[in-house]
């Protein structure tokens, strides 16, 4: 797949704070670090409304690809000229291991659990590497027992580790399904407050190409009314390294959905260590009519319809919504309130899938805002075929994008 | 003279200590005579693919008298954990561990708070022997606040950080897994420190038992786990659940210890040489012959599927409490009268408790939102710090 555009849109100033190297305790930064860059920077983030407001925080994300009109507003640092320096560029696998990488040297509690993770490097090698740099206790190779293997897990975040286990797919995690509900998300809870799990489960899930129906299971349906875990999808290499690293060093139970087919994609990220926002939307594409929400694969999918469209005429906002749980109904409802149109379009099944979620969140916080009823474009409830041509019709392709677009904007 | 002195030096000091916010800890020194007493098992142990530890077990009056006192409470609470579901006052699920008061005391006394304890539903016991209050067991059964898990958590939810003690878990057999993780993670602290995962001969039939014992036997993990085999998996007798009901044998590979476990000291014995063992060669495995009184729970009335009369035998042949007291008695180390008062002291300090947790309040309507999350979410987005909030929601 060609490089990805992050379009921030509209211009943005840039500005630094001085000497805002104030890091909440838990970040202790360690002088070493695997990238150089500058420390204590701070960034402007473009809102959704397009205002740009300064971000305090010094690790706070940075818009990408901004025209470069840098104002500097304040003296101080140069970190005014850090928007030109460039980044480097890797793949979406290796930006992963870019964040685990990172995070484990930080935080040496840290720990990888899976299959084939350690001296395979990875089914996927978003843990190549690793077990020759951190040793066997910190990335270990376990047996094919996820259920097991995963509540090892959790009894090892009670006591302060913090484990990040990888499903070589998805579909494999049902088998610990009961741990993940039951003692991830609820023993926080349960105690009173007294144990927090600090857990990151991750892996691959989706339609892939051809794997057939049990290797293309979408698991953010069934596991998104657990109480108590946070849900991400990453899309890109600059959010997939961001969420990683959030993840890791989130209080709460994460679950970081990756897809299958996006492994490949191939991003500049920048060099200074950067974290995402866990609960928080990426705004893609700015725009007025209408208000297109997606996540992980069917991004690329609404991107392919957006050129269509513009060419159609038609302006569509489109909103990475990456939070599956909780959902960012701040950055999704200033949107609605500006083109009152949705379109959902999601790889989830269409019975109780995260598109039935949001949909029924979106009419009930924002009812009075829209103009037709809230559109929702999802995989044919079928278990996903093998042959090809099926395959593609279980799930949204572009042309049914622009359709739906089309009769959403009458 | 010895026992006259025992004899005022208890109620002196009972009475000192009662001054004393009540039932912060089981363990008051009831006498502080600590010469050594050798005691013979009951039955001696026996073992698979290891050397079983000696019969003889060192004990001292001090740690009889301590386990006859624990052991009564821990009766009596449980009895009067009874009355209360019957009155309506505990709700929902409530397993009782009378019978069984024997494990949970051998067990502390091989251990020390650093080492971790989980376990599964029938935590009422462990949990007051790891520590915990019983105005927080009495309060935590009727769900007020100042119950151990703050009223949220229920009968199968009880846990206590400070002392390890790990909790508390509804369903069957995922405790395990859970347990071989705390192990794990004592491995990686190399703390020199142990974990026990008990269940129970219905959940030793879970195949996520014997994954964690895979994956514990390869990673030489320091968990030991523990089978408190009652003999009934909730309504079935265990030769109707499981082919092979050695279940200190199922390890396989893994070596196995088969223990009387209504007998403290022979449980005691049998910890302490699972420990010494689990921090040199990895897993292992402790099957604690044991027996409930009650049913499985107190919707179970426990006499369908057995008989009263088998009930009624272990209770006069094998019962914990009465096996201490007998061994009290025989080598004079207190009257019956001063037993019968430990008894005496202890049903007050029960009927205390539950009179201070009846008064606990319920929770607060906004303690239905606290603790889902560590931070509260779904109102605020926060910062990439997690601590500057970024939006709240319109």
């Amino acid at each position: 797949m060609a490089a990805i555009f992050q379009g921030a849109g509209a211009a943005a100033a840039l500005s630094s704070s001085p000497s805002n190297s104030i890091d909440s305790k838990k970040f202790l930064f360690s002088p070493r670090r695997p990238y150089s860059g500058m420390k204590g920077a701070s960034f402007v983030v473009v809102r959704s409304d397009g205002r740009a407001s300064l971000d305090l925080n010094p690790k706070g994300r940075r818009a990408q690809q901004l025209i470069a009109n840098a104002v500097a507003t304040k003296a101080g640092s140069s970190a005014a000229s850090s928007s030109s320096k460039p980044g480097h560029e890797l793949l979406l696998f290796e930006a992963l291991q870019e964040g685990l990488e990172e995070e484990m040297e930080r935080d040496p509690c840290v720990c990888v659990m899976g299959e084939d993770v350690g001296h395979y490097g990875g089914s996927y090698k978003v843990t190549k590497g690793l077990a020759t740099k951190f040793g066997d206790l910190r990335v270990l190779d376990t047996p094919i027992a996820e259920n097991s293997f995963t509540g090892m897990g959790i009894g090892a975040a009670m006591t302060g580790l913090r484990p990040v286990v990888e499903g070589m797919n998805m579909g494999f995690l049902l088998l610990a399904f009961n741990q993940i509900s039951n003692n991830c998300g609820m023993l926080h809870y349960t105690s009173g407050g007294q144990f927090t799990i600090p857990i990151v489960i991750r892996g691959p899930g989706g339609v892939g190409r051809q794997l057939g129906a049990e290797h293309s299971q979408r698991l953010e349906s069934y596991f998104q009314s657990i109480p108590g875990i946070q849900m991400v999808a990453c899309s890109t290499p600059y959010n997939a390294k961001g969420l990683m690293k959030a993840a890791i060093r989130s209080e709460n139970p994460v679950i970081l959905f990756e897809h299958v087919l996006l492994y490949n994609l191939k991003e500049r990220i920048p060099d200074e260590e950067y974290i995402c926002n866990l609960e928080e939307a990426e705004m893609v594409r700015p725009g007025e009519h209408v208000t297109i929400l997606t996540y992980s694969r069917m991004r690329y999918h609404v991107m392919q319809a957006a050129k269509t469209l513009v060419n159609k005429g038609y302006d569509p906002e489109v909103i990475d919504i990456r939070s599956l749980k909780p959902f960012d109904l701040y950055t999704i409802g200033n949107s609605v309130k500006k083109t009152h149109r949705v379109l959902i379009v999601e790889e989830c099944m269409r019975t109780g899938g995260i598109g039935a979620s949001l949909t029924a969140a979106i009419t009930e916080n924002f009812h009075d805002y829209l103009d037709a009823p809230v559109m929702c474009l999802s995989s044919q409830d079928v278990p996903t075929p093998y042959a090809g041509t099926l395959e593609e019709w279980t799930v949204v392709q572009p042309a049914q994008i622009v359709t739906a677009v089309e009769q959403l904007c009458q | 003279m010895a026992l006259s002195r025992l004899n005022c030096f208890s109620s002196r000091s009972a009475n000192l200590l009662k001054t004393l916010s009540s039932a912060i800890s089981l363990r008051r020194p009831i006498s502080t005579d600590t010469t050594p007493i050798i005691v013979e098992t009951s039955v001696p142990f026996t073992s698979h693919q290891c050397e079983a530890p000696s019969r003889s077990v060192e004990t001292n009056p001090k740690e009889l008298l301590t386990f006859f006192r624990d052991m009564a409470l821990m009766r009596r609470m449980e009895i009067a954990a009874d009355s209360l579901y019957k009155a309506k006052l505990i709700r929902g699920f409530c397993h009782l561990y009378d019978g069984q008061e024997a494990v949970a005391v051998g067990m502390e006394a091989a251990i020390t708070k650093k080492d971790c304890i989980i376990t599964a539903y029938r935590d009422h016991c462990t949990f007051v022997a790891r520590g915990g209050t019983l105005l927080e067991v009495f309060a935590e059964l009727m769900g007020r606040q100042a119950g151990c898990s703050r009223g949220k958590g229920g009968s199968m939810h009880f846990y206590k950080k400070d002392s390890n003690f790990y909790g508390g878990h509804g369903i069957v057999g995922a405790q395990v897994p859970l347990g071989c993780g705390l192990a794990f993670a004592q491995k990686y602290s190399k703390d020199e420190n142990v974990s026990f995962a008990l269940y129970g001969d219905g959940a030793a039939n879970q195949g996520q038992l014997f994954e964690a014992l895979n994956i514990s036997a390869l990673w030489d993990l320091p968990a030991i786990l523990v089978c408190e085999n009652n003999h009934y998996g909730m309504g079935t007798a265990e030769w109707r659940a499981a082919k092979s009901p050695a279940y200190y044998k199922r390890g396989d590979y893994v070596p196995g210890l088969k223990v009387d476990g209504m007998d403290a000291l022979a449980v005691k014995q049998a910890c302490k040489f699972a420990k010494e063992h689990a921090l040199k060669n990895g897993p292992i495995i402790l099957e604690m012959d044991t027996y409930r009184y009650h049913g499985h729970s107190m919707s179970d009335p426990g006499s369908t599927y057995r008989t009263r009369d088998e009930i009624s035998g272990v209770r006069q042949e094998r019962d914990p409490i009465e096996r201490i007291r007998k061994l009290i008695l025989s080598h004079d180390l207190a009257t019956e009268k001063d037993l019968k008062d430990i008894e005496k002291e202890v049903r007050k300090e029960v009927d205390d408790a539950i009179a201070q947790a009846k008064e606990s309040p319920m929770p607060e309507p906004s303690e239905l939102f606290t603790n889902v999350y560590v931070k509260g979410l779904g109102v605020e987005s926060f910062g990439a710090d997690r601590k500057e909030v970024r939006a709240t929601l319109p």
